[in-house]
């Protein structure tokens, strides 16, 4: 099955910086109400906006594979990295996730993101790998974070790198 | 076990032959395994022919107009209303159409409070402070949240029955109160589920009702599980109503049933009013139409309903116990060939003693959605999550579980293919086999 890729499995089995931790600048409780499927995440974040740096990112899940490795990834590419890059992340994954398999998405962006490429052929499982960004993004806003200010030519740079058809159909 | 016997490869060709959907392939060309008619049954031709004959031949306003279309609309319709009341051993004027089960059930909800609110004030349907209503904890959402909901507007304590171990109702109290603390002169209404959706439990109805009867309380059953799969007699059971949905028994969707003892039913005040559901109307004041009519305000699903009808009338023509024997026979196979397996805990009674044809599952290790993927990949479709029994997961410390649901369609070998499936499935995620 090429849904379940060795890194995903990897991730799901032995999830990074897993478990919650001090200090933290907000945490959220968020859930998949069809399946259960549950995440407690907290945020350290350093700065203001876009600029601001994510300092830590732990997080007690329980949920399926996909979930888990996904949201093991994300702290692998948002840890250390600036809040404006992990918006980046977030949304070259959302895109990637919600493009049926037209968008393969791009390493480069993404890290090991790109192993849930084969996500986004099973529309049911799109939910459990956002679940973990959905829950990181509410944190950010929760510590205060204004991650919506000029993220939308950010997103057009980040689109540019990946095919033209998706620059047409995902461009505001 | 019955010694009415399963139905033989012959009699399920014929039978497979009415639901063209289950020669289909999925996922690259695999023959399509389809074990989630707990969720929703695939469809019956006869009841989509019935329904499309319905809106070639007679399609009208039903009970309205003095037309001949509208009066053979309405023939249909209410001739629809009888075969349900017939499945389900009630008066046909007992038999409300709705749009589902969670519909039928949040009319008997809201026909408490509305007394408590509006015109009819019979003591039986008054609720308040002081008051219990009493459900289970093996509830679908559908015969939980509306008696929370009721709870919350009118000020009675919510309170229920928990469940054992093995998926039993906890009526003797191991782990909590007993049925007899729980079920006290307080007790205005007590609603519970014929068969679970998620354990497959077969609940004793009787003893459950007798019970309720001894203290005063009403009853609501949710036969939404048990319509389908076994022999339903409301005046045998003893409930004051019964609730169930056409989707989940071979029929259209959009299209439920309430069953409700006439008497309560003329003493209920209406849940959605507004057309059709009147007697007289003044700019000040209305009065309300008898049931059946009282709780179908508004143009009726009538062609859904006709569908319906023609579904429960194969039904009848295969015959309740056939359907039972055959499901039970399948569950045993099922049962059997899980409990070699280890690696597997069937959530809900092992064996199938007072047992339905849901069989929920968990793979130690591996999330109830993975296990689904797997299976899915093999072309067997069948349920993961918490099939809206959250409350339920949690007390049988599941964080969501793998269902399949067998129907009269079911045949051996997509047992024996769900079986197969699901050996592949410790090998992908690498646990103990």
């Amino acid at each position: 099955m090429d849904l379940y890729q060795e890194l995903i499995l990897e991730h799901s089995k032995r999830p990074h910086h897993a478990g919650l931790r001090q200090p933290f600048g907000a945490e959220v409780h968020h859930v998949n109400p069809t399946c259960g499927d549950e995440v407690t995440l907290r945020v350290d974040v350093e700065g203001e906006g876009l600029e601001a740096v994510v300092r830590d990112v732990s997080y007690d899940a329980l949920g399926c594979s996909i979930s888990t490795a996904s949201t093991s990834v994300l702290t692998d590419e948002v840890i250390g990295h600036t809040v404006r890059e992990a918006m980046t992340t977030h949304e070259a994954m959302r895109r990637m996730l919600t493009s049926k398999g037209e968008d393969a998405g791009d390493e480069d962006v993404l890290g090991d993101g790109v192993a849930f490429a084969g996500v986004a052929k099973y529309p049911a499982r799109v939910k459990c790998a956002l679940l973990g960004w959905m829950a990181f993004t509410d944190a950010l806003h929760r510590a205060g974070i204004d991650t919506t200010s000029d993220t939308t030519s950010d997103t057009s740079t980040a689109v540019g790198t990946s095919t033209a058809a998706d620059v047409t159909k995902t461009a505001p | 076990m019955s010694s009415t016997p399963a139905f033989s490869d012959e009699e399920l060709a014929r039978i497979r032959a009415g639901f063209p959907i289950l020669s289909r392939t999925v996922r690259d060309g695999r023959p399509l395994v389809y074990l989630d008619s707990g969720a929703t049954s695939q469809r019956y031709a006869g009841a989509l022919d019935a329904e499309r004959a319905f809106s070639e031949e007679v399609n009208a306003a039903v009970h309205r107009g003095a037309h001949q279309l509208s009066e053979e609309a309405t023939d249909r319709y209410e001739g629809a209303r009888a075969v349900v009341a017939g499945f389900v051993g009630g008066a046909t004027d007992e038999v409300v159409f709705t749009k589902n089960a969670t519909e039928s059930l949040n009319l008997v909800a809201y026909g408490f409070s509305n007394s408590v609110a509006g015109q009819a004030k019979d003591p039986r349907l008054a609720l308040g402070p002081g008051d219990e209503i009493l459900i289970t904890e093996m509830e679908h959402h559908a015969n939980l949240v509306p008696w929370q909901e009721l709870a919350h507007r009118t000020g009675a304590t919510l309170r229920w029955v928990g469940v054992t171990d093995d998926g039993r109702l906890d009526l003797d109290g191991v782990h909590g109160p007993a049925l007899d603390e729980l079920l006290t002169e307080r007790t205005k209404v007590f609603a519970f589920t014929h068969v679970s959706n998620v354990l497959g439990t077969v609940n004793p109805v009787r003893r459950l009702t007798e019970a309720a009867r001894a203290v005063g309380a009403l009853t609501v059953l949710d036969a939404c599980q048990s319509a389908p799969h076994l022999a339903l007699d409301v005046a045998d059971l003893g409930v004051d109503f019964a609730a169930f949905s056409g989707h989940k028994m071979y029929g259209p969707t959009g299209v439920g049933a309430l069953w409700g003892r006439h008497e309560l039913l003329a003493a209920m005040p209406p849940f959605i009013t507004g057309g059709s559901m009147i007697e007289t109307v003044r700019m000040e004041r209305t009065t309300y139409a008898a049931p059946p009519q009282r709780f179908e305000a508004g143009s009726p699903n009538a062609a859904q309903a006709v569908g319906l009808a023609a579904a429960i009338e194969w039904l009848q023509e295969l015959g309740m116990d056939r359907v039972h024997a055959h499901e039970l026979a399948l569950t045993d196979r099922l049962l059997a060939g899980l409990a070699q397996r280890p690696w597997v805990r069937v959530v809900g009674p092992v064996d199938t003693t007072d047992r339905g044809s849901a069989v929920a599952f968990v793979v130690e290790g591996v999330h109830a959605h993975d296990v689904g993927q797997v299976l899915d990949d093999q072309g067997v479709e069948a349920r993961v999550g918490h099939h809206c029994a959250w409350p339920l997961h949690r007390r049988m410390k599941a964080t969501a579980t793998t269902r399949a649901s067998l129907a009269a369609y079911t045949t051996p070998a997509e047992v024996d293919a769900l079986l197969g499936a699901l050996d592949r499935v410790p090998d992908v995620f690498g646990v103990a086999s």
